[in-house]
């Protein structure tokens, strides 16, 4: 059982508390440029997934509490959370240097894109 | 082969009290160079070995395994084999895996112990009555001997059915396959290896893949537990692990990893004769040889690899299975394990070729792999031995995500995931 923390109302609760919305920080690249979209982005956007056995981003919503979306960062091989954070945040820093494969490159990417 | 299975070799290692049997496959250390290399020993795996080895004369290949053959979903389903899809070409490659089920004990000395008891999907909405028929006529078209029956039809072939018409959940008929049923998921890794080792197919075991070696767009060889293998063709059918081999070449997947569950009761006397799916309560039982009722539901929803899945799944099915069939309420459960499934978008297989020239990929075939092996094995070691697609294996390229060609299964999932 996944014991889940909601970091806007702070309702603690197990699973079937909330809702799990899959892989966190995608963002749908016709919302920018509906005009220059091409097939690879869509794909990317609809389907393409990081899927890691370890460290994953997610998102979930508190469906029993406040019903807002927010993140979380969890091991998906021990299925522990590693912390919770707002819908609009990226994950602590250690939490993003610890990422690994597409997830790491992504962070890198942002960072980047911040500076 | 050297040693054949039969009643005679039986009775003579019976008198030797079974100490002279020769072990089914042999296990050799990995040569430096293999003409392809397959990531996974599971069923898909060993049959693509097998029929790479047979077909197509691909005799120096390998099979390397992280674990044991046969160790992951291959003997964690709930061995239901059926072709009822809604699409074509899903129609397509099930039902060739079924017919291929049908004489595979013959074909590799090795008691499969298929067991074609009929496939029986309940209809307890008119919703899910109404999809069904359209599954059934596009079956019909297909040349699938399927049929709707009736609420009184079902009760007759399964009598422990709770067939209170005033009940949440009334049976109001069912789509039946008379010619799925079940088999034996071990035997059919094992019959699997049998046949590729005796072919001279190299199976080698606790063996998991460290990096996949590209030079520009080919790829080169593995990195290995056991070393490094030169190799020009590498075809990775690696289920819920797919992902993290992928990510080693550079190509990334429309893969989310699951977990699903399943279990089996204590033993009890025969009760029920065929499979039975109820997807709108979200179950499946069928009864073993031993007599354990062998239960199945849906997946939890988040992404994982520990292949323990949640209290509440299992809750949720048995709670199902209850309702729908009252006299196995106090009946105590013996096992429950869970497997990682590899789940696509459109819930579909993927097979075919990559980006990377010589890295072919089988996957994707989430909660429903098990009826597919023979069938998955004989198009995706054609494709790999052809470097084309197998014209069955054409429409579940990967590129079909990229098209948006879709080819959506999610209403002919027995369980909706």
């Amino acid at each position: 059982m996944l014991v889940v923390t909601c970091p806007v109302c702070g309702a603690k609760g197990d699973e079937t508390d909330f809702h799990y919305g899959g892989q966190a920080h995608i963002r749908r690249p016709a919302t920018h440029d509906p005009v220059n979209i091409s097939d690879e982005e869509q794909r990317d956007y609809l389907f393409i997934r990081n899927n890691p056995k370890g460290l994953h981003f997610e998102r979930w919503r508190c469906d029993r509490g406040c019903g807002k979306w927010f993140h979380a960062a969890r091991d998906t091989q021990s299925l522990e959370f590693k912390a919770f954070y707002g819908i609009i945040e990226l994950p602590p820093e250690e939490l993003q240097k610890e990422a690994k494969g597409p997830w790491a490159d992504y962070f890198k990417k942002r960072a980047k894109a911040k500076a | 082969m050297t040693q054949r299975y039969s009643i005679f070799s039986l009775a003579r290692n019976a008198m030797g009290y079974h100490m002279d049997w020769e072990k089914a496959w042999r296990s050799p250390a990995p040569k430096s160079e293999y003409d392809a290399v397959i990531v996974g020993a599971g069923g898909h795996g060993l049959a693509t070995a097998y029929y790479l080895a047979k077909n197509h004369k691909m005799t120096n290949i390998a099979v390397v395994e992280k674990g044991w053959l046969g160790g992951g979903n291959t003997g964690r389903n709930t061995t239901i084999i059926r072709s009822n899809y809604l699409q074509d070409p899903s129609i397509a490659i099930y039902e060739l895996a079924r017919s291929l089920y049908e004489n595979l004990s013959q074909e590799l000395n090795f008691n499969m112990m298929f067991s074609p008891r009929g496939v029986m999907m309940l209809c307890q909405t008119e919703h899910e009555f109404r999809a069904f028929k359209r599954t059934a006529h596009a079956n019909r078209l297909a040349g699938l001997d399927c049929r709707m029956i009736t609420p009184a039809e079902v009760k007759e072939i399964v009598p422990i059915i709770n067939d209170d018409p005033t009940c949440r959940y009334p049976i109001l008929g069912a789509y039946y396959q008379p010619r799925g049923g079940t088999g034996r998921h071990d035997a059919v890794a094992w019959g699997y290896a049998r046949g590729a080792d005796a072919l001279g197919v190299d199976i080698i075991q606790n063996c998991e893949v460290t990096g996949i070696r590209r030079e520009g767009g080919k790829v080169v060889g593995l990195d290995t537990a056991k070393g490094t293998i030169k190799t020009k063709k590498i075809g990775v059918v690696a289920a819920g692990h797919v992902s993290t081999i992928m990510d080693m070449a550079g190509v990334r997947m429309p893969i989310e990893s699951l977990c699903l569950q399943a279990l089996v009761s204590e033993p009890i006397k025969p009760v029920i004769d065929c499979v039975v799916m109820a997807n709108t309560v979200h179950g499946y039982i069928s009864q073993s040889d031993k007599g354990e009722l062998v239960i199945g539901g849906g997946t939890d929803p988040y992404n994982n690899y520990s292949q323990r899945g949640s209290f509440t799944a299992l809750e949720h099915t048995v709670t199902a299975l209850v309702e729908t069939f009252p006299i196995i309420s106090r009946l105590r459960m013996l096992r429950q394990w869970g497997g990682i499934v590899d789940m696509t978008g459109d819930r579909s297989p993927i097979i075919g070729k990559t980006d990377v020239d010589g890295l072919y990929v089988n996957c994707g075939w989430g909660t429903g792999g098990f009826k597919a092996i023979p069938g998955s094995g004989w198009v995706f070691a054609d494709t790999m031995a052809n470097d084309r697609p197998h014209p069955i294996a054409e429409p579940f390229s990967l590129n079909r995500f990229t098209e948006g060609r879709l080819i959506d299964e999610s209403v002919a999932a027995a369980v909706a995931h």
